[in-house]
């Protein structure tokens, strides 16, 4: 007795190490790229033409010459309207088709689900060519962000489908039990479920503004043209261009678009987790 | 016959639902049904955005398939990727859960570290991949050296570059993790302890416990991932360009799929004979082709048991 538990106790011991040392080599794969970009943005030019991996000098002026760029402020402002109020508009709109496709029993109720579906897995290059035309010849709107805003204010099919998931695992008995206390059709939507919806809400309003974030297509559609509408992925794309061989800069700058969006994972890391498991797991 | 005061009911129920979805309904008409239709449209018709477009029947199909020297190796690379990329994503990502759910020490921290890389925008993300594996001084090449393995050209050569992407995506595979460790935490217990009791391995109870109970999110992930895979779009585009030294910016003109074309996608020829040679009949000839097949990947989506809309839908 006393030798099998032994046996099973060191077992353990071994399963443990082998486990940890699986995950610390994983988290080397994961974590090392963040970390030779650092090393590399706080290098001086010529160093980092040069196969070393450890900074001469700490060149922290890097991130300031980064900064002063010229347009680079101007691709900070673009990138926070467009997300911003990209955002807000995806939200009021998506908010009532989700809250109806999840809670409200009507006929065609799965044709619009099918094709909130479909409008989500499509990609935007399919339309893309008309809806350029229509913008820039009809328009005239081509050179600015409003092609890629103004949708935003008509649903978004990945956020409406995401928050469908969300709404769904909300108890109908509370819907029932509020109308039984006399909350109308209009109340219960907004003081009981829209309550209850929080989480969701977070986690289509942070996807939303991650995906405009990350956005290069529309941007290099309606605004490649002109440099004071562009965006800081698309921007960040054609610094490279300028700086050609200032991998140094270039990686500060990378740096520098990275960091929001990681910044804002750890305010909101349980939205974010959150909506990504809604996507594949409560079908 | 039902008495009026219910027929007034049920017609404000109607009309609520209405305003509840006419954002989406207005929405998808103007910005998908009535540019799906163009795109037909200007398939059959010659077009450069100045022009009144001219009926031309097939001639832009006959092009886009015979004469357009891109087509077919972006079809045989979007092909490359959805095989290899995709069944990498699956395999790492799953693993990765796996890996998250066993460990005891620390289990927050590697959770967090190997999710942070699917935060990273996918521009950053690729400029940091050509930085860091360029061949002649990128610090991946430079650790290979050290240990006496060969270094290879990834993204300038053309047998590497879509190895080097897929690496990319494996690095960003946050996402799967996590959907697959939340399925994992839901097999139920009682089955691996009977197993256990059974005298299952590890191996065993993976292959017939673990497996099974998560196989429709294994599919979920694969038909995501192909369907991803047909909208590739910025990470090869940025890394061709990038790698090629190309300037971006302005209206500028290049040859996608530097190098050797061995990172052209379809949805960049979509760009390329649309916006930079204003040639919009054949480009809209591949946005059908992307139509037609992202949505036989959808109905593949949607025919999983209980399906993506649930059972009550």
């Amino acid at each position: 007795m006393t030798m099998s538990t032994a046996r099973g106790a060191r077992r353990a011991v071994l399963h443990w190490i082998g486990v940890h040392a699986l995950a610390v080599a994983a988290a080397l794969f994961f974590v090392l790229p963040f970390v030779f970009l650092l090393l590399t943005s706080l290098m001086g030019d010529q160093q980092a033409l040069t196969r070393d991996l450890w900074p001469r000098t700490w060149e922290w002026g890097n991130y300031a010459t980064v900064w002063h760029t010229p347009g680079f402020l101007t691709w900070w402002r673009n990138t926070l309207l467009y997300a911003g109020l990209g955002t807000l508009l995806t939200v009021v709109s998506s908010v009532p088709v989700a809250y109806a496709l999840a809670k409200v029993r009507f006929r065609g109720r799965r044709l619009v689900l099918l094709l909130v579906i479909a409008v989500m897995t499509l990609p935007p290059q399919v339309v893309v060519i008309p809806m350029y035309l229509f913008w820039a010849k009809q328009l005239d709107l081509s050179g600015t962000l409003w092609p890629l805003i103004v949708p935003m204010a008509f649903g978004d099919a990945f956020s409406v489908f995401l928050l469908r998931q969300f709404l769904l695992t909300i108890p109908d008995e509370y819907l029932d039990a509020a109308r039984v206390d006399g909350c109308g059709e209009l109340r219960t939507p907004l003081r009981v479920v829209l309550p209850m919806a929080k989480p969701g809400i977070a986690s289509i309003a942070l996807f939303q503004f991650f995906a405009a974030w990350n956005d290069y297509f529309g941007p290099q559609v309606y605004a490649s043209d002109n440099p004071a509408a562009w965006t800081l992925s698309y921007g960040l794309e054609s610094f490279k261009g300028a700086h050609h061989t200032d991998w140094n800069l270039t990686m500060a700058a990378t740096v520098l678009v990275m960091a929001p969006v990681i910044l804002l994972f750890f305010f909101a890391q349980k939205a974010f987790v959150e909506g990504v498991t809604l996507t594949g797991v409560k079908g | 016959m039902a008495p009026p005061a219910l027929l007034a009911k049920r017609r404000r129920a109607a009309l609520r639902t209405a305003a509840f979805l006419s954002p989406w309904l207005i929405g998808s008409a103007v910005f998908f049904a009535y540019p799906l239709l163009s795109t037909a449209y200007f398939s059959f018709t010659r077009y450069d955005g100045f022009r009144p477009p001219a009926f031309n029947g097939t001639a832009n199909w006959s092009y886009v398939f015979t004469d357009y020297p891109l087509f077919w190796p972006a079809l045989r690379n979007t092909l490359w990727l959805v095989v290899v990329m995709v069944s990498c994503r699956v395999v790492f990502g799953l693993g990765a859960g796996l890996l998250v759910t066993k460990v005891k020490t620390g289990a927050g921290i590697f959770r967090t570290l190997f999710y942070l890389p699917y935060l990273a925008p996918p521009v950053a993300a690729t400029l940091a991949f050509v930085f860091l594996l360029n061949p002649g001084t990128g610090p991946v090449n430079t650790l290979l050296d050290g240990v006496g393995l060969p270094a290879p050209g990834w993204f300038t050569d053309p047998g590497w570059s879509k190895p080097a992407l897929t690496a990319l995506a494996v690095w960003g595979v946050g996402d799967l993790m996590v959907i697959f460790m939340a399925a994992l935490l839901d097999v139920p217990k009682e089955q691996y302890e009977a197993a256990e009791l059974d005298g299952a391995g590890a191996w065993a109870r993976f292959r017939h416990i673990t497996l099974p109970n998560i196989s429709p999110i294994i599919l979920f992930a694969v038909v995501t991932g192909v369907i991803q895979a047909m909208q590739y779009y910025t990470q090869p585009l940025v890394a061709g360009k990038t790698a090629a030294g190309v300037i971006g910016g302005s209206g500028q003109q290049f040859e996608p799929g530097y190098p050797d074309k061995s990172t052209l996608t379809l949805p960049q020829l979509v760009y390329n004979l649309g916006f930079q040679r204003f040639d919009y009949g054949a480009a809209c000839v591949l946005a059908l082709v992307l139509f037609a097949l992202s949505m036989a990947f959808t109905a593949l989506l949607m025919r999983r048991r209980g399906g993506l809309t649930g059972a009550d839908a």
